[in-house]
């Protein structure tokens, strides 16, 4: 049992090895081809954009480039787990050639992407090559005392194995000593080597404060997507009570305005009128009720986020069962997007999920509100372009939660969302 | 018969004041906040007490929570809670006790003067008066899974949505324009179907629909 482990081991780390040097080979082979070939064209692209072509071109030359680092960075973390951040500028997708040069100019990420090419293709060539002749160079003075010297060495010369002058069969066997001291040498460092390019790399093309900036780029993004959400929500709710609410109004007035007129001449048509005016303040009422309801439920602000769950799920077509264990209350903007966001999962799920059961959970702990929403339904719900789950992440997104879904077919779906929080 | 009257937009206060006024009901007080609707409540000995749901200081459910407090002090007192929006969850709070002479009405059915003030008089009388809206949540969600539910004939569920609003077997006639006798052989039907047993007090009989129908399933 023992031995075998060990066996597996041992071919566990030879497969390391030769993959180690394979790659290294692979790597140095690919190197030289596009690092040179991305450095010329960039150069060429940036001389030409006094003349206009370059503003053309250099896009897609530094959209390549771009390419190429970013395959660096992938294979980085692949192969040797050495993650390697990233941070570029967004650019807006309707860009003009202009700005769109310029845009890319402009971010320091892709002066750091030209300026590691020609890094990459002078040491970054001889770390990949490294690992690879680290691997064959033992190979060869393992092969030399098997006759390979003669073909080096043709009449008394003398062919150097590293330090080792080979001139006849017994100095070949002294330089396949050496070569099995390297090789051993090889065997225990070769996939480090390889990770010495990968750390090369990563010295040039790594983002300072790379954290923080990944951080600046999410919370840019979150901002936008909050703002424009509020903005698409004050529009509906311009229109709805432009449309609605105030419509209704103004039709009662006039209805109010003619009942006056007629109070005298026609007691009849007025008293039909009067009525047909509460009709519409009724249903004005009805209309800009239920547009609170969609701004902020009145239960949420009466009770809290427990106590508007609970109402919630009353109000659901189907079984629910709602479990709160919330020592306090968030702050107003947190529990709004939490109430929304369980609304929009349990209404996903009554109309997608076939369910007849949810189970909803709220609890706080670590500084963390977390949701649950469990149903017994079929299953296959995905955060996806267009799903209301998609609207649900951002939503979350600006108070840096996050919204997990596992829905395997068959179901069940449960659906997790945290947000770190403290009560009060 | 004396009223408490709590509301905080003078508006509706005013306008209640006098619409209750007209129909021959004494004010004993109208007020503006949850605390002093407490010591009203305490001190006024009112038969009925109308009471909106949101109160200053905390604007929350300030109003709910002082009269749910009264009834636990005084239990059976008969308060009327009228709110912006009708939620199950409170009906279910005001019903918990068993004891009636519980109302939860929108605020829009203060339009219908007279329908109004003979909820009013329902609930001092011990009776209840639930929302339509509260009524037709609670029976959505019934019917998608509730087989004796289903049994009912159109009219029955008719008779039974007016039944758990409160409404007595008279007035649920005058509504539908047929006779006692027909509304009362139909609530024999709809207790027979949903296996409830019959009761002459009304009340009672309310009560025990309203509780069939917040079931859980």
């Amino acid at each position: 049992m023992n031995t075998d482990f060990r066996h597996g081991g041992v071919r566990e780390h030879a497969r390391e090895v030769v993959l180690a040097g394979v790659r290294g080979l692979v790597l140095s082979v690919a190197v030289l081809p596009f690092g040179v070939a991305f450095l010329v064209l960039t150069l060429l692209s940036l001389a030409f954009v006094p003349l206009g072509i370059g503003l053309v071109t250099t896009p897609w030359v530094l959209t390549g480039v771009r390419a190429l680092a970013d395959t660096r960075r992938r294979l980085a973390d692949e192969w040797c787990g050495i993650r390697i951040r990233t941070a570029y500028r967004p650019l807006p997708a309707d860009a003009n050639p202009w700005s769109r040069t310029f845009g890319m100019l402009r971010d320091r990420q892709t002066w750091r992407d030209v300026g590691w090419l020609p890094v990459d293709i002078t040491a970054g060539f001889l770390t990949a090559l490294l690992p690879a002749v680290a691997l064959l160079y033992p190979v060869e003075g393992l092969l030399l005392p098997a006759g390979l010297w003669r073909s080096y060495v043709p009449d008394g010369g003398t062919y150097w194995y590293a330090f080792v002058p080979v001139t006849g069969q017994a100095t070949a066997f002294g330089a396949a000593a050496l070569g099995a001291v390297l090789l051993a040498v090889a065997w225990r460092y070769t996939p480090r080597l390889l990770g010495a390019h990968f750390r090369l790399a990563r010295a040039v093309l790594d983002t300072p404060h790379g954290e923080l900036t990944e951080r600046v780029r999410v919370l840019t993004e979150t901002r936008r997507d909050a703002v424009d959400t509020s903005a698409a929500e004050l529009r509906r709710i311009e229109r709805d009570l432009h449309d609605g609410a105030q419509a209704r109004l103004v039709a009662m007035g006039m209805d109010l305005g003619t009942v006056e007129m007629l109070l005298d001449k026609d007691p009849q048509q007025a008293r039909k009128l009067l009525a047909q005016a509460r009709r519409s303040s009724t249903e004005a009422l009805e209309e800009l009720r239920d547009l609170v309801r969609g701004i902020h439920p009145p239960v949420l602000a009466e009770r809290g986020l427990g106590d508007a769950v609970r109402a919630l799920a009353l109000r659901l077509p189907l079984a629910a069962e709602v479990s709160v264990e919330l020592p306090g209350r968030p702050d107003a903007p947190v529990e709004s997007a939490a109430y929304f966001a369980v609304s929009e999962v349990l209404t996903n799920a009554v109309k997608h999920s076939g369910a007849d059961r949810v189970w909803v959970d709220l609890h706080h702990t670590d500084g963390m509100l977390r949701v649950t929403v469990t149903d017994n339904g079929r299953g296959g719900a995905a955060i996806g372009a267009g799903s209301g789950l998609a609207g649900v992440e951002r939503r979350l997104g600006t108070f840096d939660g996050v919204l997990a879904v596992s829905s395997p077919a068959g179901g069940p779906t449960l659906v997790t969302m945290e947000i770190p929080c403290a009560l009060s | 018969m004396r009223v408490v009257l709590a509301e905080d937009l003078f508006l509706l206060r005013d306008g209640l004041v006098r619409l209750l006024e007209a129909y021959g009901f004494e004010i004993a007080a109208a007020v503006e906040s949850g605390p002093e609707l407490d010591r009203a409540l305490a001190e006024a000995e009112p038969d009925v007490a109308v009471v909106d749901v949101r109160l200053p200081p905390t604007h929350t459910d300030e109003g709910l929570q002082c009269a749910l407090r009264a009834r636990r002090e005084r239990p059976g007192l008969p308060v009327l809670v009228l709110s912006q929006h009708v939620e199950q969850l409170y009906a279910r709070e005001l019903l918990a006790d068993g004891n009636g002479g519980v109302g939860y009405l929108l605020k829009d059915r203060v339009f219908d003067a007279d329908q109004f003030v003979d909820a009013v008089r329902r609930v001092a009388a011990g009776g209840t008066a639930m929302d339509p809206q509260v009524i037709q949540q609670l029976l959505a969600r019934r019917a998608a899974a509730d087989r004796p539910l289903a049994r009912l004939t159109p009219r029955e569920r008719e008779v039974l949505e007016l039944m758990a609003q409160g409404r007595s077997n008279a007035a649920i006639a005058a509504q539908l324009v047929v006779t006692e006798r027909a509304i009362t052989k139909h609530t024999s039907n709809i207790f027979t179907k949903l296996g409830l047993e019959v009761s002459d007090d009304d009340n009672r009989r309310v009560l025990a629909v309203l509780a069939y129908l917040d079931r859980d399933r």
